[in-house]
C-alpha cells in the first residue's frame, strides 16, 4: 500500500490516503492494532490540541513567554511515532512534541521546559517547546536553527549501523526546513551511506508566512528525494494510518539495511507559527476553512466511532480528562522555583574552566554586595 | 519631525532609501506580507511591490549569496536576516565572499550591499533568539559593522549603510526596538559611518558602549552622577571599521575606562577597546581598563536578566575604576 519510489516521480507525488475525511478505510487496508492501542492513537492527539490549548492560556496571561501551536497537524506526529520503538532515536522540530507524548513523557516534565524552572530538563536555558528528553526516548534536545538537525540524525543512524545495531533515525522537519542547507547535506550523506534514517517532512503549508509554494517549484517535496537517490512518497499527513503505515515501512526497510527514506506528509497548520504569530495577515480564511473540514482528530472520531470505540460523550470526557492532566502539570510546573544562578555557569564544558567559574564567583558576590539582578532591568520586553 | 521608535526608524530609512533608488530592494524571511516577525518591513511590498519587497525560501545562505550577486549586477540589496542567531548558515557568503570580493578582484567586483538583522537579549529569547555575534564579523576585514541605538541614529547609519560601497552588516538591537523613541526628521539624512556618539558629557571615567547597552549604562551614569561621579558615555554606533582616534581621545579625558557589551567577554569587542587604550593611551591611565560583558556562557532563558550588564553590573565597574 505505501509503496516510495527511487525513480517514479508519479509515484512519489501521488498523495497516499488510508482513512479518508469521511472516517472511511481505503479498500484492501485492515487495521492490525489494537483497540487499546487505537484509543492511544486518539488520547496522543487529544492530549496535544489540550498542551497547545492550556499553553495559549498561559502565554495569554503572561505566565510563560511563548509556545508553538499543533492545531490539524497531531496525526503527523502521532503516526509517524507510532512506527517507531522506544530505543529509536527522534531527531525532532518544535512542533513534534506529541511524538514525545505518545511515547510517555510526562506532561509535566515537558511543562516544566514551558516554565523554564529548576525541574526542566534543560534547566531553564531553552526557550519554551525547546524540549530534550533521554526517557522513555531519545528525544533529542531541540535547536532553534532550523535544519540542524537533519545531517545530526544521518550521523546517530550511521553510528547505530557501524556497531550492527537494528536501531533508526526519524529525522522531522517542516516545508520550510527542506531549504536549509543541513536537508541537502542529510540527504546526500543519507544517501550515499545508505544510513538507517527516515525523513519525515511535515508539509504544513506554511513557513511563518511563506505558502509551501514560494517556498520551493518542485512539485511537493517528496520528489526531491529522487535527486539525492533517496526512495520517497507522500502521504495524507491528516490521516493517522496513512503516516503510519508510511514510517512502518520506512523504518523496517531501514532497519534491515535497506537504507534512508524521505516521506513527505501533507497536512495544514490551522493555528499561527507561534503564540507570537497572528496567521490572518497572510493565510486566506477559506483555505484555513477548507482544512478544517479534513482535521485529523474529527477523521479519527468518524472511524473509531464506526468500530463502537466512541461516542460524542466519549470523546468529551477524554478531551476533559486531557485538559485536567496537562493544566495540573501546568501548576506543579508553575509552583516550581526557577534554575539557581549556578546553572548559568554549568554544563558548558565537562568541567567548569577556571575563567568561567572566576566569572561566576564574581557575578554571585555581586548579587550579595548589591542585591540580585532584578527581570526588567537591563532586560526589555519586545 | 516625527517622534519614532527604533523600530519605526528603521522602517522609515527603508522606504526613504526605496523611494530614493529604484536599485534598492528589500528581501529575506517573512520580510513581504507579513512585514517581518519584527514588523520592520511593514508595509513595503504593498508600497514598492513584490520585486522590490520580497520573501525568500528558507535559506540564510541562499539570501546572502543572491545578495552578493544582485549587488555585484547593480542593485542595492537589503537583506534581513530574521534573528542574528540564524546568520550562521550565511557565513561563509558573508565572510569568504562579501567581505572579500574587492580584495580578491583587485577592485573589480564589489558587493556593495546591507544585512539587516536583530540581535541581543532582553526578550525572553534563550540560547538562539538573543546572541550578540558582532565579535565574529568584526574579525573580518571587509566587511563594516554598524549598531544603531537611538531612532534618529538608525535611520541616518542604514541610511548611510544603504549609500556605503562596501558589505555592510547592520546589527539592530531589537530590545530597542519598541522601548527608546525619539525624534527622526522625514527627509533623507545619514549619520556618518565610523563616527562615535557621545551620549553623555562627562569627566570622571569613560564608558564605551552601544546597542542596547547604551540605555543601560545612562541608567548607571545617572546613578553614578547622584554619587558624585561624572561619566563621560561613549556609543560606539560603528564597530567596524571604528573611529579609534574618537576612541584614544574619549580614554584620555578621562583616565578611566569601561566598556560595556552584552556578548561574552572571551575575545569579544571590549576586549579589542581595551587593547587600543592600552596601545595608545596607556600613560594616561588612572586605573585599570575594565570590560562589564555577557558571561563566557551560551545565553540562557529564565536567567538572561542575570546574564545581560545591568546598571548594578556598570555602576559597580565605574565606581571601581574610580576608587582606584
Ligand atoms: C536557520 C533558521 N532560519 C530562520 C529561522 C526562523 N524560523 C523559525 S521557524 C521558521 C519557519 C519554519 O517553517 P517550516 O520549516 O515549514 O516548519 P513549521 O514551522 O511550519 O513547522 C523560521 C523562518 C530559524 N529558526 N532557523
Amino acid at each position: 500500500m505505501m509503496n516510495p519510489s527511487l525513480d517514479d516521480p508519479a509515484q512519489i507525488v501521488a498523495m497516499k490516503t488510508i482513512l479518508d475525511p469521511s472516517g472511511q478505510l481505503a479498500e484492501g487496508y485492515s487495521v492490525v492494532v489494537s483497540d487499546d492501542e487505537l484509543l492511544h492513537y486518539y488520547r496522543s492527539m487529544k492530549l496535544v490540541r489540550a498542551f497547545d490549548d492550556i499553553c495559549l492560556k498561559l502565554q495569554r496571561s503572561g505566565r510563560i513567554g511563548f509556545s508553538i501551536p499543533n492545531l490539524g497537524i497531531e496525526a503527523c506526529q502521532i503516526g509517524a511515532a507510532s512506527a517507531l520503538r522506544k530505543d529509536d532515536w527522534f531527531f525532532p522540530s518544535y512542533r513534534d512534541f506529541g511524538m514525545a507524548l505518545y511515547h510517555g513523557v510526562k506532561p509535566v516534565d515537558m511543562m516544566h521546559n514551558m516554565f523554564g524552572n529548576s525541574l526542566d530538563s534543560a534547566k531553564g536555558r531553552q526557550m519554551p517547546v525547546h524540549f530534550s528528553f533521554t526517557e522513555p526516548i531519545k528525544f533529542a534536545s531541540i535547536s532553534s536553527p532550523l535544519g540542524t538537525h537533519l545531517p545530526q540524525a544521518v550521523g546517530a543512524a550511521h553510528a547505530a549501523k557501524l556497531r550492527g545495531e537494528d536501531t533508526v533515525a526519524l529525522a522531522s522537519f517542516g516545508d520550510g526546513g527542506t531549504s536549509t542547507l543541513g536537508f541537502h547535506s542529510a540527504l546526500t550523506f543519507a544517501g550515499v551511506w545508505k544510513s538507517p534514517v527516515v525523513f519525515l517532512c511535515q508539509n504544513n503549508g506554511y513557513a511563518i508566512s511563506l505558502p509551501a509554494h514560494e517556498q520551493t517549484a518542485s512539485d511537493g517535496y517528496a520528489i526531491k528525494g529522487m535527486g539525492y537517490g533517496v526512495r520517497a512518497l507522500t502521504v495524507d499527513g491528516n490521516d493517522v494510518f496513512a503516516v503510519r503505515e508510511a514510517t512502518l515501512e520506512a523504518v523496517e526497510f531501514a532497519r534491515a539495511g535497506g537504507g534512508p527514506t524521505l516521506i513527505e506528509a501533507v497536512t495544514f497548520r490551522m493555528g499561527g507559527h507561534s503564540t507570537s504569530d497572528d496567521p490572518s495577515t497572510y493565510v486566506p480564511k477559506e483555505v484555513v476553512e477548507e482544512w478544517a473540514k479534513k482535521d485529523p482528530i474529527d477523521r479519527f472520531e468518524k472511524f473509531l466511532g464506526a468500530r463502537g470505540l466512541w461516542d460524542a460523550e466519549k470523546g468529551e470526557q477524554i478531551g476533559k480528562d486531557c485538559l485536567a492532566e496537562i493544566d495540573a502539570a501546568a501548576k506543579v510546573a508553575a509552583a516550581t522555583a526557577p534554575p539557581t544562578l549556578e546553572t548559568i555557569f554549568s554544563d558548558v564544558y565537562a568541567e567548569i574552566p577556571a575563567h568561567i567559574r572566576k566569572q561566576g564567583e564574581a557575578s554571585f558576590e555581586l548579587s550579595n554586595r548589591l542585591g540580585e539582578a532584578a527581570a526588567g532591568d537591563g532586560a526589555f520586553p519586545l | 519631525m516625527a517622534i519614532q521608535t527604533l523600530l519605526g526608524a528603521v522602517n522609515d530609512a527603508l522606504r526613504t532609501a526605496m523611494r530614493r533608488d529604484e536599485s534598492v530592494l528589500m528581501f529575506g524571511e517573512d520580510v513581504g506580507l507579513k512585514g517581518g516577525v519584527f514588523l520592520a518591513t511593514g508595509g513595503l511590498q504593498k508600497e514598492f511591490g513584490k520585486e522590490r519587497c520580497f520573501d525568500t525560501p528558507l535559506s540564510e545562505d541562499g539570501i546572502i549569496g543572491a545578495a552578493i550577486g544582485m549587488a555585484m549586477n547593480g542593485m542595492r540589496p537589503v537583506a534581513e536576516i530574521q534573528f542574528q542567531d540564524f546568520i550562521f548558515p550565511a557565513f561563509d557568503q558573508i565572510v569568504s565572499e562579501a567581505a572579500k570580493l574587492r580584495y580578491r578582484s583587485g577592485g573589480q567586483y564589489t558587493a556593495p550591499m546591507v544585512i539587516r538583522t536583530p540581535y541581543g537579549g532582553g526578550i525572553r529569547g534563550g540560547l538562539y533568539h538573543s546572541q550578540s555575534g558582532e565579535a565574529y564579523f568584526c574579525h573580518t576585514p571587509g566587511l563594516k559593522v554598524v549598531i544603531p541605538s537611538t531612532p534618529y541614529d538608525a535611520k541616518g547609519l542604514l541610511l548611510a549603510s544603504i549609500a556605503d560601497p562596501d558589505p555592510v552588516l547592520f546589527m539592530e538591537p531589537k530590545a530597542l526596538y519598541r522601548s527608546v523613541k525619539g525624534e527622526v526628521p522625514e527627509d533623507y539624512y545619514t549619520v556618518d559611518l565610523s563616527t562615535t556618539r557621545t551620549v553623555l558629557e562627562g569627566d570622571d571615567v569613560t564608558v564605551f558602549c552601544y546597542g542596547a547597552m547604551v540605555p543601560v549604562v545612562e541608567k548607571a551614569a545617572a546613578m553614578a552622577a547622584e554619587k558624585g561621579i561624572s561619566v563621560l558615555v561613549i556609543d560606539l554606533r560603528t564597530l567596524l571599521p571604528l573611529d579609534e582616534d574618537g576612541v584614544v581621545e574619549a580614554a584620555k579625558r578621562t583616565g578611566r575606562v569601561v566598556t560595556v557589551t552584552e556578548a561574552p567577554r572571551f575575545c569579544g569587542y571590549a576586549g579589542e577597546i581595551s587593547a587600543i587604550v592600552a596601545e595608545r593611551a596607556m600613560e594616561y591611565m588612572e586605573a585599570p581598563v575594565l570590560r562589564v560583558t555577557g558571561f563566557d556562557t551560551p545565553f540562557p532563558n529564565t536567567l538572561e536578566h542575570h546574564y545581560l550588564p545591568d546598571a548594578r553590573r556598570v555602576i559597580d565597574a565605574i565606581e571601581k575604576v574610580y576608587s582606584f
